[in-house]
């Protein structure tokens, strides 16, 4: 039981119908999927290659690039701690040990708790508050040792509501009401725009 | 409200004194409302520029000498004239702000989402066209949400959509969202991946994107920054715009100073205005580095920047000023590093990134980074060899032939060469990847030999 379920296939058709052509959608709807499951499960994959006409094969040729997606069930935490330049002046890979001491789980690995996944992680746009980390992409800021482990406590006790388990990328998502949809066509049959046309014409 | 301090709500913002285009409503706790932004002027230029013909907008644009703000700095409305007429077209905007160092996209996706969108329908109308997609990186769930909520209560209000305002314009803006792979930030990428491929980069030619770009239509892929100026441009017009910055370089641009300076932080900053010491040690700005330590070496345009130093500490922060010197303002980050940094961790930590990031499409880049970043590595846990110094130059050779760009250094008896380097590759990732590598050989050479030769004294051997 890992196909999309009945909600998300309606949701997934929402997305479908905005783009011109239907696998413009895929990476949206693997975001659809992990966020079912927590991670991307291959029922899952063919389901969406039905539903924008690929093959299963295709949607992994296209999930396995990106580093967001995952194939194996993951924490209810993703921790993502940067290490990249600005944050590694400041303290990101010290913090990164103390996280793998911690958690007890190198890069990649998951607590046996099922609790935390922690991942050593390249720039994630937050660099004058380094040292930075993500907890579900949601970033934690000018992270010490003993912040981090408070935030650790936080997260084991609930105490974090506002974050949302591993998968779930937006809690706010794009709909366009139908009757506000410019109208989104096929590139083999959309042509200039008529309001486009009608200020470009030849002055008469 | 204060100013010269943070700005807790938009955390790593300074609102600093001077003048702001870009991030005037930071300020407001609700700037990413559509209620804040209408009643500080937004959708002004949007409504303005639908009463104007298509190729007049484009015309202030073009006047206004807008340059491209997510690295390459080229104009955007020389960009815009490229486009064949052919339909459809598509206008693609780039948020997948992932260059290490750089955050300014996110903010103003976060903290004014408004802005943007009226800066999309302002180039989709210019332009001609009715579809637009906002790709915004896949690890910015707040800048999705706050985009995707600003969109719907657009949509609401008749500001994107079907009849506009009112006219019988109708033109979509689409959110699209990434999922983390720093290459989808070279425009065919991004192109390939809102297509539902692996975001490799496509040969150009034949697919540049304003000819054969999304669909093999005509595509214009503009960043964030670039996009958020266009409603005060066209509200205030292009003279009014060059008043601010510098003739070649006109308007603002969003910094991301970051690393050992006592304030961090995001500031809008008028081009060619203002120096990297300015910069570093001004009140207004940074305030000194760190523990009131020596200044390095500083990255003066994001992770692919060659390194500058001291001696390039009184160039002003323009594009035009930077390239010749040896290096590029590229996509607005900076990151300073003190006495106490070790040239070769720094340098292998940069280089870690491109190898991390290949896509594999270039052999020059999928090879030649992974083996810059093993030899490092070997360097920097004492297992370094003699000919690992040069070994690294060699590789970086095959990605990046001939001179390449560095910074002067008038006691080592080096001259600059010019940005930008050539390449063996179809994009630009793997010679970004050689940066780091010249920059800190030819400034720190001592402190490789200094590692290799410990490494051999330990193993007894002169390899």
């Amino acid at each position: 039981m890992s196909r999309l379920n009945e909600e998300n296939v309606a949701l997934a058709e929402e997305i479908i119908s905005r783009y011109p052509r239907k696998k413009s959608a895929l990476i949206p709807l693997l975001h659809v999927a992990q966020e079912q499951e927590g991670h991307v499960t291959n029922a899952a994959m063919e389901h969406l290659a039905e539903l924008v006409g690929i093959t299963p094969a295709e949607v992994l040729g296209t999930a396995s690039f990106y580093e967001m997606f995952k194939f194996e069930p993951q924490g209810k935490y993703m921790v993502n701690i940067c290490t990249n330049i600005a944050c590694q002046l400041l303290g990101g890979e010290e913090l990164l040990h103390h996280a793998e001491k911690t958690l007890g789980i190198r890069p990649g690995g998951t607590t046996e708790d099922g609790m935390f996944t922690l991942e050593d992680v390249e720039c994630i746009a937050a660099c004058t508050e380094a040292p930075c980390l993500q907890v579900n992409y949601r970033h934690e800021n000018r992270v010490t040792i003993k912040g981090f482990d408070g935030l650790i406590a936080q997260l084991r006790a609930g105490e974090r509501p506002e974050i949302p388990n591993h998968g779930t990328l937006g809690k706010v998502r794009q709909h366009i009401p139908a009757d506000r949809l410019a109208g989104i066509e096929s590139p083999e049959t959309a042509g200039t725009p008529e309001w486009y046309s009608s200020r470009t014409a030849p002055a008469s | 409200m204060a100013t010269n301090a943070y700005v807790p709500h938009a955390a790593g913002y300074v609102d600093n004194e001077g003048v702001k285009i870009v991030s005037s409503r930071f300020p407001y706790e609700d700037s990413h409302t559509l209620e804040r932004s209408l009643a500080t002027g937004g959708y002004d230029g949007m409504k303005k520029a639908l009463r104007m013909n298509p190729a007049e907008v484009a015309a202030v644009v073009k006047d206004a000498v807008l340059l491209g703000r997510g690295g390459a700095g080229f104009p955007a409305g020389v960009k815009w004239g490229f486009m064949p007429p052919v339909w459809p077209r598509y206008l693609v905007v780039n948020g997948d702000e992932s260059e290490p160092g750089t955050y300014k996209d996110r903010l103003l996706m976060e903290n004014d989402p408004h802005q943007l969108i009226e800066g999309c329908i302002i180039a989709c109308y210019a332009l001609g066209l009715n579809t637009c997609f906002l790709y915004i990186r896949g690890e910015m769930p707040v800048a999705h949400e706050r985009v995707a909520q600003a969109l719907n209560d657009a949509y609401a209000a008749g500001l994107v959509g079907k009849n506009i305002d009112g006219t019988d314009v109708s033109i979509d803006v689409v959110l699209h969202w990434g999922a983390g792979a720093y290459i989808v930030g070279e425009e065919t990428a991004l192109i390939e991946s809102l297509e539902g491929n692996r975001g490799m980069p496509r040969l150009k030619p034949p697919f540049f994107p304003a000819a054969k770009g999304l669909y093999l239509k005509p595509t214009i892929v503009n960043n964030v920054e670039t996009l958020a100026n266009l409603p005060w441009i066209i509200s205030n017009g292009a003279d009014e715009y060059k008043k601010y910055g510098s003739e070649r370089s006109p308007g603002t641009r969003m910094l991301a100073i970051s690393g050992h300076v006592k304030r961090p932080g995001v500031y809008e900053v008028e081009q060619g205005k203002v120096t990297f010491r300015d910069l570093f040690y001004g009140e207004n700005y940074c305030q000194g580095i760190k523990d009131d330590n020596e200044l390095k070496m500083y990255i003066p345009g994001g992770g692919s920047a060659p390194w500058f130093f001291e001696e390039q500490l009184d160039i002003p922060l323009e594009a035009s000023e930077v390239g010749p010197a040896g290096s590029m303002l590229g996509s607005g980050a900076i990151v300073v590093m003190d006495e106490t940094t070790d040239a070769v961790r720094a340098c292998l930590r940069v280089v870690r990134f491109f190898a991390r990031e290949s896509c594999g499409k270039c052999a020059p880049c999928r090879e030649g980074t992974t083996w810059e970043e093993k030899v490092l590595q070997r360097i920097l846990d004492g297992n370094g060899r003699p000919q690992d110094i040069d070994l690294l130059l060699e590789i970086g050779a095959n990605i990046s032939p001939g001179n390449y760009p560095v910074a002067a250094h008038p006691d080592g008896g080096l001259e600059a060469v010019p940005f930008p380097p050539k390449q063996t590759t179809i994009c630009p990732l793997g010679p970004s990847s050689v940066a780091p590598i010249t920059s800190a050989i030819r400034r720190f050479r001592g402190e490789f030999e200094a590692k290799i030769a410990a490494a051999s004294e330990m193993s007894g051997s002169a390899v």
